[in-house]
């Protein structure tokens, strides 16, 4: 692993309760993720990729041990906190798309940016320039209900980038949709890692799209195997 | 600072926006709400349009006398010996002549006929003097002339001409076997008497054969309000059975009848608003259940909270003062100034107008917000609790 630590997970657990139940998804888990890596997490249903992608996101709390982000402690923070620190340093984007369907293309895009103390003029101008660099300036105006999947989960995207986070955080971005489409949203991630220095931690089913990533982490039973991609 | 509000101001929008998917849901508790409010405001424009025909009716400087017990000019009699003991006793006003100042009169019920519902209605008739005009403050002729002393003239008062058919003037009215002419108009000034017929007390007492008899007696107090020196009397002479009331009092006791039915208009407000709150808290409800994922992706993209909570809660309060304004400009068109007519105490019909005032409007909206406030306080703060996985839950 090369770079600087942006994440690191100490002893992290996660347990839930579910009436008398308790489920033990992780139990005592490592991990670390340096700035500027593109990395694919894999594993069969129920193994707890996505738990593990909240629990980065700062959305679902560990029941045990330690998240550090750029060396500060994020898992003990309110949840008010959290949610200004995700939407500092966090573009999510989700399997379903979760674009407001009132709105067109470009509110949505604008979302993240009425968190900042940006003026209208410049908040329309980053807006462009995330639609620009999906390719939908042409659709800025168009209701997002009336798109296709493909074109949906690229104004997801231009909405994860525009206030120009460092991480991306992404479950099964291409889950909902074909092979082709799929691949032009995953070299647009490739392209935010690569091109645009973006860390990208991307929960997926689907090897060809982990292929993508630079590395590869199998989740089974809560554990972790990184497996060489040529493996 | 700018920032919640630009949040909350989105979140709003974007509620706003997709009412149209619960149109009918929201419309009808918009509707629930506005009936509610009409209807409160009915029964309080009406209770203060009644409030205001009474209050000018009574006065303090007038006594009445009627019979213990008749509880209403028309239930009491009143021998003329009685009236002659009475008017007798202290604390009465005189004349230059050093004659007591006193009224007897008759209250004798004519039927009419309302101009609204064309059906037969009591519409009281009274025997009066002229002592009887100057007790009574703002007394005009307002068209044609007084009536004269033994001939069967009548003057009508504004109130009834208005609820009752056939009584212009110069036009001849029949009650029972007896023929009358209206020979003018009179007003009172808004007070319950304009819902009245006036005739000469002695015309009354024969063409109605009540002898000598009379009903009350009003008379004018030496000092307003004191009616200790006749109290005094009707306690130490056995013959007299009275009762004795400044006018005031005995119209406010006519007017508690009404007061009943306004507390029943609370009552039936209160109980429609508790359905119309139901009607609210199942819109707002299912307006955050609608919106559960985007509220949780907002929360997720680092939205706060309290933009849900109060995004949620002014989709419910605009919903709610938009029923409140409905209901009471309903009500202010088809109430105000809007006259009708109810029992008084005689059981006998006191016309009065419906009285729509801004502190009633105000009131209405008040009670519409109260229903929206409470009925979004609750699906706002689920909407603020909602956890933020849920954005992240599969499915659509
Ligand atoms: N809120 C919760 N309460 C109880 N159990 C939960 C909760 N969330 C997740 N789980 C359980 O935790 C386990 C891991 O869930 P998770 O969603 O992380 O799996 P996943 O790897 O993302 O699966 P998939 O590939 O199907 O998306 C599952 O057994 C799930 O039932
Ligand atoms: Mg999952």
């Amino acid at each position: 692993m090369s770079g600087k630590l942006l994440y690191d997970l100490k002893s992290v657990s996660k347990t839930f309760v579910k009436g008398k139940e308790k489920i033990t998804i992780f139990d005592k888990l490592d991990m670390s993720i340096a700035e500027g890596d593109f990395l694919a997490i894999m594993g069969p249903s129920g193994s707890g990729k996505t738990t593990l992608l909240n629990m980065l996101g700062g959305v679902d709390q560990p029941t045990g041990g330690e998240v550090f982000f750029n060396n500060s402690r994020v898992d003990t923070l309110s949840e008010g906190q959290l949610a200004r620190w995700r939407a500092n340093n966090i573009g999510f984007i989700f399997q379903f798309y979760n674009l407001m369907p009132m709105l067109n293309a470009a509110r949505n895009v604008e979302l993240p940016l009425l968190l900042t103390k940006l003026s209208s003029s410049q908040r329309k101008k980053s807006v462009e320039t995330a639609l620009k660099l999906v390719g939908l300036s042409d659709r800025a105006t168009h209701m997002t209900s009336e798109m296709s999947g493909g074109q949906q989960q690229r104004v997801a995207i231009a909405r994860a980038i525009v206030s120009d986070p460092k991480l991306l955080l992404c479950d099964e971005p291409t889950g909902d949709l074909d092979r082709k489409t799929a691949d032009e949203i995953l070299s647009m991630l490739q392209l935010l890692n690569r091109k645009f220095g973006k860390t990208i931690v991307m929960v997926t089913h689907d090897a060809a799209a982990a292929a993508y990533a630079k590395r590869t982490l199998h989740l089974d039973k809560g554990v972790f195997v990184e497996k060489d991609l040529a493996a | 600072m700018t920032s919640i509000f630009s949040q909350i101001l989105t979140v709003m929008m974007m509620n706003i926006r997709s009412l149209p998917q619960r149109f009918w849901m929201s419309f009808s508790a918009t509707l629930a709400i506005s009936v509610v409010v009409a209807v409160l405001l009915s029964f309080l424009s009406m209770s203060k349009g009644f409030e205001k025909t009474l209050e000018g009716a009574g006065s303090e400087n007038t006594a009445i006398v009627t019979r213990s017990g008749s509880k209403s000019e028309l239930n009491s009699v009143l021998s003329n010996d009685i009236v002659n003991i009475i008017t007798a006793a202290p604390g009465i006003a005189h004349n230059a002549a050093g004659q007591p100042i006193y009224s007897p009169e008759l209250f004798v019920i004519v039927d009419g006929i309302r101009r609204s519902s064309k059906l037969k209605a009591n519409l009281p008739m009274r025997g009066i003097s002229s002592v009887g005009f100057e007790l009574r403050s703002n007394v005009e002729i307002a068209e044609g002339r007084m009536f004269e002393a033994g001939k069967n003239e009548i003057i009508v008062g504004k109130a009834a001409q208005r609820e009752f058919a056939g009584f212009d003037v110069g036009t001849e009215v029949r009650f029972g076997k007896t023929i009358w002419t209206v020979v003018g108009l009179f007003s009172t000034g808004g007070s319950a008497f304009e819902s009245e017929l006036w005739a000469d007390t002695r015309t009354v007492q024969s063409q109605f054969r009540r002898g000598n008899s009379f009903q009350t007696v009003r008379v004018l107090l030496e000092t307003p309000g004191d009616v200790q020196g006749m109290v005094d009397l009707v306690k130490q002479d056995p013959r007299l059975v009275l009762d004795i009331q400044t006018e005031a009092e005995f119209f406010s006791e006519q007017g508690e009848a009404l007061s009943g039915l306004v507390s029943i208009g609370w009552a039936l407000s209160i109980i429609m608003s508790l359905g119309a709150l139901a009607g609210a808290l199942n819109t707002m409800y299912t307006s955050v259940s609608d919106r559960e994922r985007e509220i949780a992706t907002l929360r997720a993209i680092g939205f706060s909270n309290i933009s849900a909570f109060f995004g949620t809660l002014v989709e419910s309060i605009v919903l709610s003062i938009l029923g409140g304004f409905i209901g009471a400009i309903a009500s202010y068109l088809f109430m105000n100034g809007r006259t009708t007519a109810t029992m008084g105490g005689n059981f006998t019909q006191v016309g009065f107008s419906f009285e729509m005032s801004p502190e009633l409007f105000q009131d209405g909206i008040y009670l519409a917000l109260i229903i929206g406030l409470v009925g979004g306080i609750f699906p706002a703060w689920r909407a603020a609790r909602l956890p933020v996985i849920l954005a992240f839950r599969g499915g659509v």
